[in-house]
């Protein structure tokens, strides 16, 4: 058997200690996620008119805080690569703010439901998307 | 129609409904990280541009201020999808620059962007 390669810790401690950090981690893009969500949704709330204010619905609220850590945690590299993806998914957030504009326009259904349902858009446009984008990039 | 600050949205606002957006913020984030570290960033990176409160925006706009408020705050997030693409195409192009910088500019991206098509699309139309 091969001898542990740091002497200080057993396997089960180095593992604890991972998932320690990942859980961390995990707390700390609730808090950061949350807290700029929170703000660009007051800066929002306090604009008028609505069309202006809208902007700040599609906010770059998840992003900021979602691409800091993930630089600190794993480099540039993976940065671009989040970038590079999340341009689909704002590409799908656009189809998603339309047809719910659209939704809330002409439905007699409640706002929660329909916008809820438009939900299967972003996903079908976004996974699409990416789809479409690796079958052209593996040719 | 110019942009304003409207003080008086603040004495309707419930702190209850900052709760929900918070934990829907920290939820997508935490999400988009899980996803992120099981399927690769190709699929972490989509849903950071995941409309994680807008459901909730767009109830409670029906809810206080009609049909018309509601599908004009949708009306100005399609707007803002295309600066967060500008936002995502600058973090891609310029994601190799140093962190604070990446950030600065493409929330700067974003804005003007934003701003820009905001100006275009609706600077004539009246309140």
């Amino acid at each position: 058997m091969l001898p542990d390669p740091c002497p200080l810790f057993s396997s089960e401690d180095t593992r604890h200690t991972d998932l320690m950090a990942t859980w961390l981690q995990f707390a700390l893009r609730f808090v950061l996620g949350g807290a700029i969500v929170s703000l660009f949704s007051f800066v929002g709330q306090l604009l008028k008119p609505k069309t202006f204010a809208g902007i700040f619905s599609a906010a770059p609220s998840v992003a900021l805080g979602s691409l800091a850590l993930s630089r600190l945690a794993h480099g540039a590299e993976h940065t671009v690569a989040e970038g590079r993806s999340m341009a689909l998914g704002s590409v799908a957030l656009l189809v998603y703010s339309a047809a719910c504009a659209e939704s809330i326009r002409a439905s007699r259904w409640p706002v929660w439901l329909t916008t809820g349902l438009c939900w299967a858009l972003w996903l079908l446009t976004a996974f699409s998307l990416r789809g479409c984008l690796l079958w052209v990039t593996q040719r | 129609m110019k942009p304003e600050l409207n003080w008086a949205a603040l004495d309707k606002a419930k702190p209850g409904q900052y709760l929900v957006r918070f934990a829907f913020g920290g939820l997508i984030s935490v999400g988009a990280a899980a996803l992120g570290a099981h399927w690769g960033p190709g699929v972490g990176g989509l849903f950071l541009a995941f409309p994680a409160i807008l459901p909730a925006s767009l109830t409670l706009l029906k809810d206080k201020g009609g049909t018309r408020q509601a599908c004009d705050d949708a009306r100005g997030a399609v707007l803002g999808s295309l600066g967060l693409c500008a936002f995502a195409l600058t973090v891609m192009s310029a994601g190799r620059a140093p962190l604070v910088q990446v950030l600065l500019l493409a929330t700067a991206a974003w804005a003007l962007t934003s701003i820009a098509l905001w100006w275009a699309a609706y600077r004539n139309e009246r309140a």
